[in-house]
């Protein structure tokens, strides 16, 4: 009698979780009813869900808290912004668990878009990488190339806080250590592993140096006293491409959501977003849009 | 010192505007926290009472798997059900990902474990006359349950107490499954981080704040309901 009593709390339990669960996810699946029909495309589309793959930077610059309510306003797609590092988000790209990617990783993106994994790379914007550290700069590198900036930072063992997280950034600032001939190792050169706004953090409160994006230095500044003491290097250009996650290898992949948001991303309006965000804030915009050029035009 | 302060006045200046998305955030952490605390309730006394009540091979060692289970690092729960929520992964064609449903099951795996393991221990304390004597007065087994749970109800408010703290306060999973996706998956905690990478300490010290109030709230209230049934 006891079983079969049990049995039947079990089969309530469940019944309760699935009920529940249900619940949730059917509250997400109904159409948005308020949706504004101003948008250009307002077509309902199919499959509303589009995800985005994107680095640290934008996310913590505030550049999709502005971009995200544009593309879902014009388009009536839900955008899910995963931020995580570019090496993250490369992955994810390579497992089909995203159907778009906004990175600054050149190399991984080129050797994905030759796997097969992502398709129609395009370049969306840059800013620009700088090298921040105290204000006393303890290892004398202000105004240096960036080679030799980095081997003196390793030649005095100051401080350097770095990434650490196969991020676009981290890979810039592996690159540098490379070309200098350095194998950076010891007391002195310490990995967050967390995003960029959290390595900032610590740098500040260690006094140490870090190579970051400036859109990210611009938004945290007011908190700290790093100082600027690189900026301009050729080697220092942070480049932006939006990618699709390819359909035709990942069936799950919204195909359409991906194709919307990057052409959201390439189209004239938002360029104009991307190139005046921050200005208001910072005095100086925190991206360069780029739709349309390429990236030898770029460098050179 | 003064960034506390001000914090703090900001915390107030939300709450008082009414602020929608705070108020938004915060109704999503109550509805998540508060369902998964209600699913562990459901699967952790149920579960805690047959594993201190009866006697069955393995008993022991599935005891231990609960107690470790009650120290589950939020990030290792949230990492595996990240994989198995995937849209290519096990579960994946139920498309929960990124959704509050994927943070309910997340917390609900992260407090059935302790509230199994504070129940069991509950319902192992309850002496050996007593329970021998309500058998004795020909209490069927639902009724001895009961009973026990009737006994034990300080404890097991207890379990709840200690369940709703555990996911109200854990950010790890809720950020793997839920990528704290602004007016959907965005609860206090998540957000909380997300203030600080982003610079924006104030707001960070601000909804920490709610959070606390919200926990305590909580709490308060189950600690006022346990002490009346100490009373009498």
């Amino acid at each position: 009698m006891f079983k079969k009593a049990k049995f039947w709390a079990i089969i309530l339990v469940m019944l309760m979780m699935v009920s529940i669960i249900a619940g949730c996810t059917g509250q997400k699946q109904e159409p948005p009813k308020e949706e504004p029909k101003t948008g250009q495309q307002a077509a309902e589309p199919e499959n509303q869900e589009v995800i985005l793959a994107t680095t640290t930077s934008t996310f913590d610059s505030g550049l999709l808290d502005v971009l995200q309510p544009e593309f879902e306003k014009q388009t009536g797609y839900k955008l899910t912004i995963v931020s995580v590092g570019s090496g993250a988000a490369i992955a994810m790209a390579e497992r089909g668990e995203a159907d778009v990617l906004l990175v600054h990783s050149p190399a991984d993106e080129i050797r994905i878009a030759d796997a097969g994994a992502a398709i129609n790379r395009q370049l969306v914007m840059h800013n620009d990488f700088i090298v921040i550290g105290p204000a006393d700069d303890p290892a004398g590198i202000k105004g240096k190339p960036t080679g030799e900036a980095f081997k003196a930072i390793a030649g005095s063992k100051s401080l350097f806080i770095s990434r650490g997280d196969e991020s676009g950034t981290h890979k810039k600032e592996l690159g540098i250590w490379k070309k200098a001939g350095i194998e950076p190792s010891g007391d002195w050169y310490r990995q967050t592993g967390t995003g960029m706004g959290g390595t900032i953090n610590v740098a500040a409160e260690k006094g140490g140096y870090t190579l970051t994006d400036r859109a990210t230095y611009l938004s945290l500044k007011k908190n700290m006293d790093l100082v600027i003491l690189i900026e301009g290097d050729k080697d220092l250009l942070n480049i932006y491409h939006v990618m699709q996650v390819n359909p035709e290898k990942f069936e799950k992949v919204n195909a359409e959501g991906g194709k919307a948001f990057e052409d959201f991303m390439l189209s004239q309006e938002t360029q104009e977003i991307i190139g005046t965000f921050g200005v208001d804030k910072f005095g100086s915009p925190l991206f360069f849009p780029d739709a349309g050029k390429n990236e030898e035009e770029l460098t050179k | 010192m003064d960034l506390v302060w001000q914090g703090i006045a900001e915390a107030f200046r939300l709450l008082l505007a009414g602020d929608p998305e705070v108020i938004r955030i915060t109704v999503l952490t109550l509805k998540v926290s508060g369902t998964a605390t209600l699913i562990s309730l459901c699967i952790g006394i149920p579960l805690g009472a047959l594993l201190a009540l009866s006697r069955f091979p393995g008993r022991k060692f599935f005891m231990s798997l609960v107690n470790m289970g009650m120290g589950l690092p939020p990030v290792v729960a949230g990492l595996w059900i990240t994989i198995f929520l995937w849209r290519n992964g096990p579960l994946g064609f139920f498309n929960l990902m990124y959704t509050p449903a994927a943070m309910i099951i997340a917390q609900a795996v992260i407090a059935s474990p302790i509230i199994t393991g504070i129940s069991a221990a509950a319902f192992q304390q309850v002496s050996g006359k007593l329970r021998l004597q309500i058998m004795a007065l020909g209490a069927t087994r639902w009724q001895y349950v009961l009973l026990l749970v009737k006994e034990v109800r300080l404890s097991l408010l207890a379990a709840v107490m200690a369940g709703f703290g555990g996911v109200i306060s854990e950010v790890g999973a809720s950020t793997m499954v839920g990528q704290n996706v602004l007016g959907r998956t965005r609860v206090l905690t998540t957000a909380t981080v997300m203030e600080v990478s982003k610079g924006n300490f104030d707001i960070a010290i601000a909804l920490s704040v709610i959070l606390m109030v919200l926990a305590y709230g909580v709490t308060l209230t189950l600690t006022l309901a346990q002490q009346r049934g100490n009373r009498s």
